[in-house]
């Protein structure tokens, strides 16, 4: 193959080949999506519009990260839906002003969001001790959490969901003017930890080739378990979003959205055979999904309509990636 | 007597290399053919040819007095060729009936007749000799009974000629005599055997006809009763110097006259009565600074389970180590910290990530040095002097850019990579498990020097290679494996090929 040749005459199949090689691909697509659907879509390119796509957009990012790591490190999470649930109701039920136990005092808010924090780091450490020092299956690991505490969540609520929790913790997730900086912040460190640091080098070295990591003197446990509980507090993390916005506590908070974190994960490019991920990859595919959805609801299809055309997006993506990959070997 | 089958100048290479050139040989009917060879001869490259795996680049073979020129082990099978394999290719979780028939089950309107299944896999075990109710599952078999199920499968379908590759290892004596008793059997019913071992005894014992292997070539061939156990060793390692190797002044170790100053000679790495049941068994030795220490042996004598202990990869029983003084003790990282370093044998599988960069995988071991806290975020500048400084040691050729995925690189210069990456720790001991292998001689010979310039810095360098050449060109001493033991050392002055083999064989 002649790289040099494809960049040196830019007729029309040359950049048609560049943008199926780039790395953006998953953005121009979107770019092409917003495009081609905004005629026809009434409200597509307005400012709320704008605002409520990222409003929703926010929490997916923070879930779909902590995805991103762990299927960089060659496992997968399938607990994150059933941690946000959790980690909203036993939020729900430190900080709510009616019956919570830190009801009425002003350190409801804050402590009520480290605690939804650290439970779902207690979670993911679990998931991580399970896969590595009992050598289980991540799969496994994650289905049976997923079942368990989202079996836990209701039963901790008799299926209610808690109302009446303080603006201060209300606003966080409700307001795009504190919520979109805190995802991006996040964000971006997730990106600094990924891109710059000696954990994401050994991520990355783990995700690759976990022998070849550890003769090499990695300490593959414990950057698996680390990754686990990073997945776990980001759900966490997107929880509190998550509830602010409902402004309730709610034992089925998320369960719909297993399927978009994983699929906008591995849509922007993350292998799910370890090794390769990004935070902008990720981003794009939550975007792409994000926008995908906002469009088709905007049009008026029904839930299941759309879960079909979401579905063919991501196969058609799916198809999309493997072909670039044999055809340029990307 | 025309044979059953002939090779006619069979050649074969890979990636430029001959494994096999112009093989000619033939294997009467009625008639048990020894073959032998070194590690890497080329016999197995031989029955890969002979059971379709592999296709030859030069030459041709018969079988039957007709052209054979197998395309997959069908094939093979069709003619009537039958192997009993090294590693067995059974399905432990069949019984026996399923194994013996798994590839032309009786069947009638696409349903298995089970009890014709039954009828025919029973009469055939009777003719190995293998007393077991057909329905027993192959997973409860010892491997002498797995060996005859074997045998017993290549008869199911009357194979003329049976490949026995090995298939004494792991037998005990009144198994391995069972299984010669049968080889006698097939003979005298007229079907032709080929033998490979490296149990001289038994090859010279059982064959009619011998056949040696060197470099891929034919280098001895005749009836058994010309050769005798010496003569069979000295064809197999007479071979021709055609690998140099690097000058080096001779070290300074303490029991030779020119014994100099500190540190050089000093012992570094110490192990006493290592051992672990059915690995490796009362190892005890002592590595100095500025020694190359090869290990030889033959496959399955526990060299590799041997570094892979010393490195804490795996569980010892019985045993100390000590490196410098202190006990050698601990996870790999924490011995990389004492200054060990592993390159092991197989480079895909433990010694690279092969989808992921040069740089990447040359800062594997290293890069937690360039990391500051509270993050662990890399300083990048002494990241990249560092890999630019371990490049040039190495020489990695400039063209090959840090970003480059290691997978493209040849295996030379993955080795180098390898290699780099343990040289950027700053090792005291060097754990070397096949360090050449598959690699081209320009590669090798730089991996020689390196090792050279190590060793003269002070480190302690263990080297473990299959090739003897290899070792006697490069080591001060070497220590030879056997069964797990060490049943051989010899030191510079007293080298002799045809002895430090004669330790590695099995008696």
């Amino acid at each position: 193959m002649n790289v040099a040749a494809d960049t040196g005459s830019p007729s029309g199949s040359s950049r048609l080949t560049a943008a199926l090689r780039s790395e953006y691909l998953v953005l121009f697509l979107c770019a092409g999506l917003f495009g081609g659907l905004a005629p026809f879509t009434p409200g597509l390119a307005s400012t709320d519009n704008f605002l409520g796509l990222f409003g929703n957009l926010a929490p997916l990012l923070l879930v779909a990260l902590g995805q991103t790591l762990v299927l960089i490190v060659g496992g997968i999470d399938l607990s994150v839906t059933s941690i946000i649930a959790l980690t909203s109701v036993v939020g729900a039920l430190v900080m709510n002003r009616d019956t919570g136990w830190l009801a009425g005092s002003g350190a409801a808010a804050p402590v009520a969001i480290g605690v939804m924090l650290v439970l779902g780091g207690l979670i993911g450490a679990g998931n991580g001790l399970a896969v590595t020092k009992l050598r289980m299956p991540a799969f496994m690991v994650t289905l049976t959490a997923l079942m368990f505490f989202s079996g836990l969540a209701i039963w901790l609520t008799q299926s209610k969901n808690i109302g009446n929790l303080p603006t201060a913790f209300t606003e966080l997730g409700s307001r795009p003017a504190l919520a979109l900086p805190l995802a991006a912040l996040i964000a971006g460190l997730v990106h600094l930890l990924l891109e710059r640091s000696l954990y994401g080098r050994w991520l990355r070295a783990c995700g690759f080739n976990a022998r070849t990591a550890h003769v090499s003197g990695v300490p593959v446990e414990a950057v698996v378990i680390a990754t686990y509980v990073a997945s776990g507090v980001l759900a966490a993390a997107a929880s509190v979003l998550y509830t602010g916005r409902l402004e309730t506590g709610s034992p089925v908070l998320g369960q719909r959205i297993l399927l978009d974190v994983i699929g906008a994960t591995v849509l922007g490019g993350t292998s799910l055979f370890g090794g390769k991920g990004r935070v902008s990859w990720t981003f794009f595919g939550v975007l792409f999904l994000s926008l995908l959805d906002n469009a088709l609801n905007l049009l008026g299809l029904s839930h299941f309509t759309i879960m079909m055309v979401k579905g063919g997006v991501i196969l058609l993506a799916a198809l999309l990636d493997t072909a670039r990959t044999r055809w340029f070997n990307a | 007597m025309s044979p059953l089958l002939q090779f006619e100048s069979v050649g074969k290479a890979f990636l430029g290399v001959d494994v096999l050139k112009a093989v000619s040989f033939g294997v009467a009917p009625g008639r048990i053919v020894g073959l032998v060879g070194e590690n890497g001869a080329g016999k197995s490259t031989l029955m890969n040819l002979l059971g379709g795996n592999l296709r030859p680049d030069t030459g041709s073979m018969q079988f039957q007095g007709a052209p054979y020129a197998p395309r997959d082990s069908r094939d093979a099978r069709r003619a009537g060729i039958g192997f009993v394999h090294q590693e067995l290719n059974l399905f432990t979780n069949l019984d026996l009936a399923e194994n013996l028939f798994l590839s032309d089950f009786p069947t009638r309107g696409g349903l298995i007749r089970r009890r014709e299944l039954h009828r025919r896999a029973s009469a055939l075990l009777q003719r190995v000799g293998l007393g077991l109710p057909t329905t027993t599952v192959v997973s409860r078999l010892s491997t002498g009974e797995r060996q005859l199920l074997e045998v017993a499968r290549a008869l199911s379908f009357d194979a003329r000629l049976l490949i026995l590759d090995e298939p004494t290892t792991s037998l005990s004596v009144p198994e391995r005599e069972r299984l010669f008793a049968l080889v006698r059997q097939l003979r005298a019913e007229g079907r032709s055997l080929i033998y490979i071992s490296h149990t001289l005894g038994d090859v010279l014992d059982l064959a009619d006809e011998l056949v040696v292997l060197r470099d891929g070539a034919v280098v001895g061939q005749g009836p058994a009763c010309q050769f005798s156990s010496d003569r069979l060793v000295a064809l197999m390692v007479g071979r021709e110097l055609k690998q140099l190797f690097p000058q080096r002044q001779r070290p300074r170790l303490p029991n030779s006259a020119e014994c100099l100053a500190a540190p050089a000679g000093l012992p570094l790495l110490e192990v006493r009565g290592l051992g672990q049941p059915g690995v490796v068994q009362d190892i005890s030795f002592t590595l100095h600074r500025g020694e190359v220490l090869g290990v030889s042996g033959l496959m399955g004598a526990g060299r590799t389970e041997l570094a892979r202990i010393l490195f804490g990869l795996d569980p010892h029983a019985a045993g100390t180590m000590t490196l410098a003084g202190p006990p050698l003790t601990g996870p790999p990282r924490e011995r990389i910290r004492r200054g060990l370093a592993l390159l092991t044998e197989s480079r895909r599988d433990d010694g690279l990530c092969l989808e992921a960069s040069v740089a990447d995988n040359l800062a594997l071991v290293t890069v937690g040095r360039h990391a500051r806290s509270p993050l662990g975020l890399l300083r990048f500048a002494g990241l990249r002097a560092a890999l630019g400084k371990v490049r040039a040691a190495v020489r990695l050729q400039p063209r090959l850019t840090d970003e480059q995925a290691v997978q493209t690189l040849s295996g030379g210069n993955q080795q180098k990579v390898v290699l780099a990456k343990w040289l950027l720790a700053e090792p005291q001991v060097l754990l070397l498990d096949e360090p050449t292998r598959g690699i081209d001689v320009g590669a090798k010979f730089e991996i020689y020097q390196l090792i050279h310039q190590l060793a003269d810095r002070g480190a302690g360098v263990v080297v473990i290679s299959s090739e003897l050449e290899e070792l006697t060109g490069l080591c001060d001493r070497i220590l030879v494996m056997n069964r797990g033991r060490i049943t051989g050392e010899f030191s510079r002055d007293n080298f002799d090929s045809a002895r430090i083999l004669q330790a590695a064989l099995p008696t």
